[in-house]
């Protein structure tokens, strides 16, 4: 509740905040199949038709309702961005304590295969295993979940190094606490602000790098809708129908936006060096 | 230079983690490089043929024959030969690079060219509307993905002016400069705009950070002109962070814009990859796979040594 009420007192976590709720609201509705029309049913009369009472955002080339496939599209994209930073932030965490807590040879092992995960461009590694496993939702949570796992756990084990050489991890030894009690007790929950933030900005990515998969043919496949797929089916009819391009493409944009501003705010809030310089 | 030395000594470990990962994750991909070379003509193929065409490309062997061969090849200096364009895999990467090369470049000093001097501006008006609108614009660039602004760009030049961007045969710049700029520009202004917004951020949270700093304040307090404690005092500390961004972020595009390449029709190296993938070309992803991610580290290196160079309170593996 406190965070709450923090981060509508900040400025971009406010503005944020009601960007990814009403984003939210439309997946749910989407993935319900709550749309104004059936976002596969294709009406062949109204083709390429312009936005209009009828069609909030027109159709596209088979008739289809664009305002409604926008809406399965974030149902679709919200689904991959979730699982896959859920599955990165969770593999993340338990590898960075890992290496932390075990130290020496696991550290060594985990951080260079960490290493080598981080000297692929991100797209090149989430096509590949993409390509290896076949296009599709479930893929692309895979991909994104392993491109994105190496952030989570550098951005565990650094700080879980310096609060297991803290004294209060010292006491507890002491006093006879079991390791995985202080892992999960001390150094877990310390580290709940920075994962948080984390979380929030991963988002942003893996909306991007989703979009980016299906742009190319490569994550959700036709005929359902997804936002990356329906950019690129607008190229060949720019001209005639701009819509087709603008709102998928205004959709994208805002949604992560508002991750990015959410996060920033977060930023500020959980984290006190930040707070001299609110970027 | 202990430092250097160890940096590179983990090279050839992490290099040969990412030669095995792509090694094997090439050879998960469903479907065989000949088939997908020939197409429907694979099936004219006699056994015979088919196993004379593997030979000829090494892959009739097991995969660890295949493997030590690749690597002792590399040791040599040869990388195998590419099934789709039937030439040294080394050769085929070369002919790529310079287009990538030279729109990464581009994009870095559009980036900086415009981030810099804003994210400064907005530093030093702190808080005032200026300060206001120029955050606004670097969040809202840093939150359009690249693929969504070409498009922008692509449809108000063909709407608006009825021009198109120059696509067709791809000039070399030392060919016909103003042609291959002309290619290039727009593509570099879609990677350079995001890339413009971080610098805008990193450079006035930087920059922020330092003028709060007590010796900013001393220098001022001595009667240091405001231009001079910007330039002299706060400028070269708030660069170091700005340079880390850059640095990585122009590591990742030397990896190819696969996306930004395939609006605009460049033949760059990350459409060369994608293309690679789907044609299951084992030598040749193997090969651009490795030169990526070799010229990846080879920045972040020397970023972090720009790092010393900038601070030299900085000593490195120290920690």
């Amino acid at each position: 509740m406190r965070i709450l009420r923090a981060i509508f007192g900040h400025g971009s976590g406010r503005i944020g905040g009601v960007i990814v709720g009403i984003y939210l609201l439309i997946a749910i509705l989407g993935l319900l199949g709550l749309t104004p029309h059936n976002p596969i049913t294709q009406y062949r009369i109204d083709r390429l038709h312009p936005p209009s009472a009828a069609y909030w955002m027109g159709t596209d080339l088979f008739g289809r309702d664009v305002a409604s496939r926008l809406m399965a599209g974030i149902g679709q994209s919200f689904t991959v961005a979730f699982f896959s930073v859920a599955f990165a932030a969770l593999a993340g965490t338990i590898l960075g304590l890992a290496a932390a807590w075990l130290g020496r040879r696991w550290d060594g092992v985990v951080m260079r295969v960490m290493d080598v995960l981080l000297a692929f461009p991100a797209i090149l590694l989430a096509l590949l295993i993409v390509t290896v496993a076949g296009p599709g939702t479930w893929t692309s949570v895979i991909a994104i979940g392993i491109v994105y796992t190496p952030i989570f756990t550098r951005v565990v084990r650094g700080p879980a190094l310096s609060l297991k050489a803290r004294e209060f991890v010292d006491a507890a030894r002491t006093f006879g606490s079991s390791s995985s009690y202080i892992v999960t007790r001390h150094l877990l929950l310390n580290l709940v602000a920075p994962l948080t933030v984390q979380v929030t900005l991963a988002l942003a990515w893996a909306l991007l790098t989703e979009a980016g998969l299906s742009f190319l043919g490569l994550g959700t496949q036709p005929p359902a809708a997804s936002l990356g797929l329906m950019l690129s089916d607008s190229r060949n009819l720019m001209e005639t129908a701009p819509w087709l391009m603008i709102f998928p493409g205004l959709t994208i944009m805002i949604s992560i936006l508002g991750f990015n501003l959410l996060g920033d705010a977060l930023r500020d809030i959980l984290d006190p060096r930040m707070r001299r310089a609110p970027a | 230079m202990n430092y250097l030395m160890r940096r590179l000594a983990t090279f050839p470990l992490v290099l040969l983690g990412v030669s095995i990962l792509v090694f094997v994750a090439i050879r998960l991909v469903p479907g065989d490089s000949i088939t997908a070379m020939l197409g429907t003509e694979a099936g004219l193929l006699t056994p015979a043929q088919r196993e004379s065409l593997a030979a000829y490309f090494g892959i009739d062997q097991p995969w660890f024959v295949q493997y030590w061969r690749w690597i002792g090849g590399i040791l040599h200096g040869n990388f195998g030969i590419s099934v789709t364009y039937g030439r040294p895999v080394l050769d085929v990467i070369l002919e790529r690079f310079p287009l990538t090369l030279e729109l990464a470049v581009l994009s870095m000093i559009i980036a900086l060219a415009v981030g810099m001097p804003a994210g400064i501006y907005a530093a030093t008006h702190s808080e005032k509307p200026s300060d206001l609108g120029v955050r606004i614009v670097a969040m809202v660039g840093q939150s359009t993905p690249s693929f969504v602004l070409g498009l922008l760009i692509i449809y108000t030049l063909s709407a608006g002016f009825g021009v198109l961007p120059a696509m067709g045969e791809f000039a070399p710049l030392w060919q016909d400069p103003l042609r291959n700029l002309s290619q290039l520009i727009l593509p570099a202004i879609t990677l350079g705009f995001a890339f413009a917004a971080s610098v805008t951020r990193i450079s006035r949270s930087a920059m922020l950070d330092v003028l709060g700093d007590d010796y900013v304040r001393t220098a001022r307090s001595k009667g240091a002109s405001a231009r001079s404690v910007i330039w002299r005092h706060a400028l070269p500390n708030a660069l170091i962070p700005v340079v880390t961004l850059s640095g990585i972020e122009f590591g990742y595009l030397l990896g190819g814009a696969v996306i930004v390449e395939q609006i605009y029709a460049l033949p760059g190296l990350g459409r060369m990859v994608l293309d690679a993938i789907l044609q299951r070309d084992y030598a040749l992803v193997q090969g651009a796979v490795l030169f990526i991610a070799f010229n990846f580290m080879i920045v972040n290196l020397l970023v972090d040594l720009a790092y010393v160079a900038l601070d030299p309170r900085i000593r490195l593996g120290e920690q």
